[in-house]
């Protein structure tokens, strides 16, 4: 195939990325979106393989398939509980490639390049790398908090911010010496160096960051990928690999962007790590009684209701109650009832998990609400169940400035009538923040695991 | 443990302490059941639903008395009439009794209970907590009499409730009013008004003028400034001036109105005297006057209690046993507030159980414990108000104290800052670049732009599956490793090899898992 050839089959798939990520921007054309991807993918690599500079076929095509095949696996058997993970697990592949094609970049000799091309090559190298390294480790330890491998609390080392400081002087200043000696053919040990440091610094940073910012770092991370793939589009002079970089970059950017606006946290902040630190004051403790209710009233209670509203959040997740929720909703809806889910952006631990959730235990998307398209609603709502969810319907955001998590936009379910919040104990919510809610005088409190009160529930409503 | 039922023996007391549903309930805390032969024939309930529940029935009162753990009861323990014998003997040495006991006004019975060496919890004496509602046998029975309250009215009012205008003249509505705003009133104006009625309502704690609202009555204001909240959620005792007030308005009242419910009560005191001779004597013949204070000497001076009488053409009803001429009813309401207070009494479901007085639940309703008097309790941590708010103290030092190092650049700057580095930036970033680069650079910006302009458009609902597919196309990279796998040097291959393989992983997993997610949604 010639190079022409190559390029404009390039420009397609270029052109069908885009198409494919303008598709998700609804459920309808969601799924012809995500098949102009693979067909822009499939052209993209066929394009490649055929030019005339590749030969290797048995390494490639045996690579491929193997690849392809543990990928076609993984995508087969996860459960949507664990879709955070499978994502986090992606990023760090798509990390490591990028470091891998780096190096394999930097020990290819036959570039001939020179002068101001060639320090701006080695730049690309060194800074594709280091991207690249920053995203692998990070992502790694993203997945390992999702999956509970590792503790979801955040590690704050003391000093943490010099810490960083420091490693990034040092990737500056090994960078330096890596130019200087790449001059003359050498380099590789300030390379690995970096790479030693870089990998230190995405765990550092992601082990700073608590199981309630998840959503930002996973985007985070996604963003990173992207531009690791553009730092080695640059590297290799492929505009494929550059406008592709760009455009998952950015898309991971935005949602973080998203994520912090909905948690009205600065973006910094977040990726600094740790909570509440720099708030004024303390926040006002909570006092006062919980009322306990169970299972059998709560049931009544959705059957004496006519707009029933629902509060999915992380709990929902882990104790995978999302076919429960389903039954039930089934239930109230044949009944007559009035059944909406109200999801807050940071519910759960990535952008959009609790619709995921929702959406494999098939409740309808059209009853599937964004928080800021049922706020005001709530006054018209007679109960709402809050599912395994605490900050996010936490009234201390909007009345206490002193909140750490003051200012954040809450779903307002104590506007309506009773709120029947589940939760397993008393414990405070990711941000470490006592809930007025739950002591407030027209909610009732569900305790226990979430599946199994609920189908106490579902029981309840069918007898 | 043994819970025993016995049958009531107060004159014209109908209810019973236990319902076959409680008893199954109960029966699944552990505890084993039995009933006196015929205790729920008041309460329309027979002893075969009892024992299709599983209960045991036991045929006299001396027995079930006798071999019984815990004895629950409505009334307190007072002589038996058949048997000759005070109840109080027939519990065993150490017995554990629930029930009314009313401590207050009865001391000798408490005396009596403790000399027995007995354990008494008074479902009189549960504190008026929140997370105490459910066994708060007060509330419920005061729901009922308020309701009974009404129908009783009604029986005794020689018209319709609800006005109509029908073809033989206009019938006017039966104006009631409600005179304190408990849980009985807010009842008696809830079934008032839901009969048709047009409701009135006073009560001297201003907090429940809201309530009274929402069941659509009228809130009386009385234009006089005092607070008459007292703890625990009752009403408190109030000034002369506001007495004074409160009269003048009971007395225009009364001439205008057709019905009058008083519910006022101040624990632990005589009822005080709302409704004068003079009152009654200005109301319009055939009205109706319940006193549901009657038991505490009667809100109405001319009150009899237990009985109903007719002065100056006016019927006053007097009343004390209305939930008992509701009996079925108010014996499942107060069946359930006790097996709401035996789960409360039983952590553990083990059908034992154990007093603890750190509950300040358990702690408030025990008035005897093994013997030793423990009424009254230690005051209630108020929570049935709102505590007062503390003013959180705006501090407008504290954005500045957070970000001093900003201080330095004025803030009508700031934004411009990262423009202009930047611009500094690329501006070098071109001064030293070849052209092939900058070609590169352009086409990364406008992608970026691109980019940001797609994404902004993406429903939120579908942001996983954006991070999943964006995440397979960032597999992409597998193009700079295919590039690099013909490479002659075997490490350079052996490395592009591995990033191939890993890159469609990626692609590959990505995509499907992409596929699945998306095949999920569906309306």
């Amino acid at each position: 195939m010639s190079q022409s050839l190559v390029t404009m089959s390039y420009i397609a798939a270029t052109v069908l990325f885009i198409l494919s990520l303008s598709g998700l921007s609804n459920q309808e054309t969601a799924r012809r979106g995500n098949y102009y991807g693979m067909l822009g993918m499939a052209i993209a690599i066929v394009a490649t393989v055929m030019s005339g500079s590749v030969t290797a076929y048995a390494i490639l095509l045996s690579a491929l398939l193997f690849g392809g095949a543990i990928g076609f696996k993984a995508a087969k058997e996860v459960e949507m509980t664990q879709m955070p993970e499978l994502v986090a697990i992606m990023h760090s592949l798509v990390g490591m490639a990028a470091v891998l094609v780096g190096y394999a970049n930097f020990m290819d000799e036959s570039s001939s390049l020179t002068g101001i091309e060639k320090t701006i090559h080695e730049v690309e190298i060194y800074v594709g790398i280091l991207i690249g390294a920053v995203t692998f480790s990070g992502s790694v330890i993203a997945f390992g908090k999702l999956s509970g491998r590792i503790d979801g609390k955040p590690m704050l080392l003391p000093a943490r911010h010099w810490l960083n400081l420091g490693l990034l002087v040092a990737v500056i200043y090994f960078g330096y010496l890596f130019l200087q000696q790449a001059e003359t053919g050498g380099g590789t040990l300030p390379l690995v160096v970096m790479t030693a440091i870089s990998l230190a610094f995405g765990v550092h940073m992601v082990m700073a960051i608590g199981g309630a910012d998840m959503p930002v770092v996973v985007s985070m991370l996604n963003s990173y990928s992207g531009w690791a793939a553009a730092a080695t589009g640059f590297m290799l002079s492929n505009d494929l690999l550059i406008v592709t970089g760009a455009l998952v970059g950015s898309s991971g950017a935005i949602l973080s962007y998203i994520m912090c606006r909905a948690m009205n946290r600065n973006f910094v902040s977040v990726i600094a790590g740790g909570f509440g630190t720099g708030t004024g004051g303390p926040a006002a403790v909570v006092e006062g009684d919980v009322q306990p209710i169970d299972a059998e009233e709560t049931a009544q209670q959705l059957l004496a209701a006519k707009n029933i509203m629902i509060i999915p959040g992380y709990g929902m997740a882990v104790a995978q109650a999302q076919h429960t929720v389903n039954e039930i909703t089934k239930i109230l809806r044949e009944k007559g009832k009035k059944v909406r889910f109200g999801i807050h952006p940071v519910a759960g631990r990535m952008p959009g998990h609790m619709n995921v959730l929702l959406a494999e235990a098939k409740v309808p998307y059209d009853i599937v609400y964004e928080m800021d398209e049922i706020n005001e609603d709530f006054p018209n709502v007679d109960i709402t169940m809050v599912i395994g969810a605490n900050d996010i319907v936490n009234p201390s955001a909007l009345d206490d400035p002193n909140s750490p998590i003051a200012g954040m936009p809450v779903l307002e379910c104590w506007k309506g009538g009773t709120t029947i919040a589940m939760k397993r104990s008393m414990a405070s919510g990711y941000a470490g923040v006592g809930n007025p809610l739950f002591v407030m005088d027209n909610t009732r409190m569900l305790f226990g695991d979430a599946n199994d009160r609920l189908q106490a529930v579902l029981k309840a409503l069918r007898s | 443990m043994k819970i025993g039922v016995p049958k009531e023996i107060h004159q014209g007391e109908k209810r019973v302490a236990l319902t076959p549903e409680t008893a199954e309930q109960i029966m699944k805390l552990g505890f084993s059941v039995c009933i006196e032969k015929g205790a729920g024939q008041g309460a329309d309930i027979s002893d075969e639903a009892y024992k299709e529940a599983g209960v045991e029935i036991v045929d006299d009162a001396k027995s079930l008395w006798k071999h019984s753990d815990i004895v629950m009861k409505v009334r307190a323990p007072e002589r038996h009439p058949e048997l000759a014998i005070d109840e109080t003997d027939l519990l065993p040495e150490g017995g554990r009794l629930l029930s009314f006991i009313w401590p207050a006004q009865n001391e000798a019975l408490m005396q009596k209970l403790a000399g027995k060496g007995s354990t008494v919890l008074a479902m009189d004496s549960v504190p008026r907590i929140s997370r105490a509602q459910k066994l708060d046998a007060l509330s419920s029975m005061a729901n009922i009499a308020g309701y009974r309250a009404v129908i009783e009215a009604a029986q005794h009012f020689g018209r319709f409730f609800t006005g109509q205008i029908t073809a033989a003249g206009k019938i006017p509505p039966a104006r009631v009013l409600v005179i304190g705003a408990g849980v009985a009133g807010l009842a008696a104006i809830g079934a008032a008004k839901g009969m048709g009625a047009i409701v009135r309502a006073f009560d001297t704690r201003p907090e429940v003028k809201e309530q009274i609202e929402s069941m659509d009555a009228e809130f009386l204001m009385l234009d006089f400034k005092e607070e008459g909240s007292g703890t625990g959620g009752y009403a408190k005792t109030m000034s002369k001036e506001f007495i004074e007030a409160e009269m003048a308005l009971f007395a225009r009242q009364a001439m205008e109105v057709d019905i009058i419910i008083t519910t006022a009560l101040i624990p632990g005191k005589p009822a005080p005297e709302l409704i004068t001779k003079g009152m009654v004597e200005s109301m319009k013949p055939g009205s109706v006057i319940v006193d549901l204070a009657a038991e505490q000497g009667g809100n109405c001076a001319l009150t009899e209690k237990d009985k109903v009488v007719v002065k100056h053409g006016v019927t006053i009803i007097g009343y004390t046993n209305l939930p008992s001429r509701l009996a079925n009813q108010s014996s499942q309401l107060y069946a359930t507030n006790l097996r709401h207070l035996l789960t409360e009494l039983s952590p553990e479901k083990n059908g034992e159980i154990n007093v603890n007085m750190d509950d300040e639940v358990i702690r408030g309703a025990t008035v005897i414990k093994e013997g030793k008097i423990t009424w009254p309790p230690p005051a209630p941590k108020l929570s049935a108000a709102p505590a007062p708010q503390t003013e959180a103290p705006a501090n407008p030092g504290v954005a500045e104290k957070t970000k001093p190092n900003h201080r330095l650049i004025p803030p009508a700057v700031r934004p411009f800052i990262p423009l202009v580095l930047g611009g500094l930036a690329l501006y070098g970033l071109g001064s030293v670049a070849p052209v092939s680069f900058m070609s590169h650079f352009t086409v990364f910006v406008l992608a970026c732009f691109v980019g940001y302009q797609v994404i902004w458009n993406v429903t939120p609902a579908l942001h996983t599956p954006l991070m999943s597919v964006t995440n397979a196309i960032s597999g992409i990279i597998v193009i700079g490793a295919l590039v690099q796998v013909s490479a002659p040097a075997i490490t350079i291959s052996v490395l592009a090899g591995l990033a191939i393989l890993i890159a469609s992983i990626n692609i590959a997993g990505g995509f499907l898992v992409t596929r699945r997610m998306l095949e999920m949604f569906r309306k």
